[in-house]
């Protein structure tokens, strides 16, 4: 079985991101980028079932600019086979990259791909689904364990009240989530092996997908600010404080 | 302009998030209709007719909406979309998993977690772990929405709307419900719970939660996590608050061992009071705390157990 692997390059996790003043937007220039952590998990998952004998090979694509190259060229550091850069400057939507997604599954026809369940600069957690949905195939979000068996594939999912259990006929999507598993760092020597691996580079256009943004970003704001807080010495001043000052106990 | 909202409930009654999703769709002006899909699911209905500003309650009764399957529900919703301008849903885990499936099959664009309705094509919403919060508007001829539900009031239950049944629509038959591990508890709920108390990797193991419990009890308050908690076996996933885990915004949150990284304050910074206990000065999550106590947990909790 084949694995569609799909890949974003964000903002890292541990930048304290900045909005712009003029409020168009979020300050990335001279800020550090890296795959999106979910996505990192993604990848590690495939990985996993091709060591197993359930993958037999893992193609890993990304919808971004030319940078995008160095995300792809992690996953195949990871154990990935193949990367597909779908290149273009636009800042996209999911919906977008759902349908450039549904192109590229149809040329490569695999029997499942992962997702990250959701990127962490735009946190939409929709582009799984939503290629689900144009595929007509089913899914499987938010998950904890992936279990292919036969023509089918059970996914532990994390749900509101805790977990449960889905089966899904394959060919499906699944989108992963925090605990699937702890993404291996690439070795040195698999770092070096990625460079030789295929990294094929195609635009949205020959895709025949128009990637044009259906949503205006109007402006970009902070949040509002927090008052300031204090320390307070020990438990009965806590406890006061939350009684006579914050009046919320 | 009419709204649809898709409630989030188990058949008995409709959880919480469905009731704030309300007001939300209030705001925007039009009929509200709520699509109720499950399976013996009228007493959910029936809460459903009592919610102010809803007009009318859809019932889908069938067993394929039993446990909320993303692809028989988002085809149901995609077969009554047509006559709607909007399509709302809280950002639960229901909500986030069908919602967007049902915006690519009506070929739109899909607005998560709004927190305002500035206009009915215009909404907020957070990026970045809620550090930057964006206005976007859509000129999509229905607009696919999740809600997120801490940013809006309970809508009473004042009203008394009628409740139509509907048919099914055609299952796509693409999964199946295999089982499910519920956490069960006395305690609120934690996305709406007034007092929320949360263990990080401080507290060092599962048991010692029983320490934030006996609190909990005292006041009434329901028990969350950090993701380091939850990733170390402390707890179960539900527990986690988080970037993405649980949006809460109680009263007063009480984060205890918690370090208070970036991805944790975007569950919880919007809680009218932030307590921190932690034992490490500078720690971050005392620079959003309203009232910080550095000490260690395993003496300041039996001590505030005593005092409340």
């Amino acid at each position: 079985m084949k694995i569609l692997c799909a890949v974003k390059r964000v903002v890292d996790y541990n930048v304290k991101i900045r909005v712009k003043t003029d409020q168009s937007g979020v300050e990335t220039s001279n800020v550090k980028f890296s795959m999106n952590p979910f996505d990192e998990i993604a990848v590690e998952e495939a990985v996993r079932l091709k060591e197993a004998g359930t993958a037999t090979e893992i193609v890993v694509v990304s919808v971004g600019p030319a940078q995008a190259q160095e995300t792809l060229r992690t996953a195949l550091a990871m154990g990935a086979d193949r990367a597909i850069l779908v290149q273009t400057d636009v800042t996209t939507e999911p919906l977008a990259v759902a349908k450039v997604l549904k192109a590229l599954v149809e040329k490569e026809a695999p029997g499942l791909v992962i997702l990250g369940k959701q990127a962490i600069d735009d946190d939409c957690n929709q582009t799984g689904q939503m290629l689900a949905a144009l595929l007509g195939w089913g899914q499987g979000t938010f998950a904890s364990k992936v279990a292919p068996a036969g023509d089918a594939v059970a996914v532990t999912r994390e749900i509101d009240g805790g977990l449960e259990v889905v089966s899904l006929k394959l060919p499906a999507v699944v989108t992963a989530d925090l605990r699937l598993n702890e993404p291996r760092y690439a070795s040195l020597p698999n770092i070096m092996k990625a460079k030789k691996k295929p990294l094929e580079t195609v635009t949205p256009d020959s895709l025949g997908v128009d990637v044009t943004p259906r949503l205006k970003t109007v402006k970009v704001a902070e949040p509002a600010k927090r008052q300031a807080g204090i320390k307070v010495p020990d438990v009965a001043t806590l406890v006061d404080k939350l009684k006579t000052e914050a009046r919320v106990i | 302009m009419s709204i649809l909202i898709l409630a989030d409930h188990d058949n008995a009654s409709l959880k919480p998030a469905t009731v704030h999703a309300v007001t939300a769709a209030t705001k925007l002006g039009g009929d509200v209709h709520l699509l109720v899909a499950g399976s013996n699911a009228s007493p959910a209905a029936e809460q459903a007719a009592t919610l102010a500003g809803v007009a009318k309650v859809l019932l889908a009764d069938d067993a394929a909406y039993e446990h909320a399957l993303a692809e028989p529900v988002a085809a149901l919703l995609v077969s009554l979309a047509a006559g709607y301008s909007h399509v709302l849903a809280a950002a639960t885990s229901v909500g986030k998993n069908v919602l967007p499936r049902v915006a690519a099959l009506l070929d739109v664009a899909m607005i998560s977690e709004i927190t305002a309705v500035v206009a009915a094509d215009s909404f907020e919403r957070p990026i970045y772990a809620g550090n930057a919060i964006a206005t976007v508007q859509s000129a999509d001829p229905v607009k696919v929405i999740t809600v997120r539900t801490t940013a809006f009031e309970a809508a009473p239950a004042t009203g008394s709307a009628p409740v139509e049944s509907i048919a099914a629509a055609a299952d796509p038959a693409l999964s199946g419900f295999v089982s499910a591990e519920l956490s069960k508890s006395e305690r609120p709920e934690l996305t709406s719970a007034r007092i929320v108390i949360s263990g990080g990797r401080g507290m060092q193991s599962g048991d010692n939660f029983h320490l934030l419990e006996a609190i909990a009890d005292k006041l009434g308050a329901a028990v969350g996590a950090s993701r380091a908690a939850v990733d170390a076996g402390f707890v179960p996933n539900d527990y986690q608050v988080g970037q993405t885990g649980k949006i809460v915004a109680p009263d007063l949150y009480v984060a205890v061992g918690i370090s208070g990284a970036i991805q944790h304050l975007a569950g919880m910074k919007d809680s009218k009071v932030i307590v921190a206990i932690n034992k490490d000065e500078e720690a971050p999550i005392f620079q959003v705390a309203d009232y910080g106590l550095v000490a260690d947990l395993f003496k300041a909790l039996p001590e505030l157990q005593q005092a409340l």
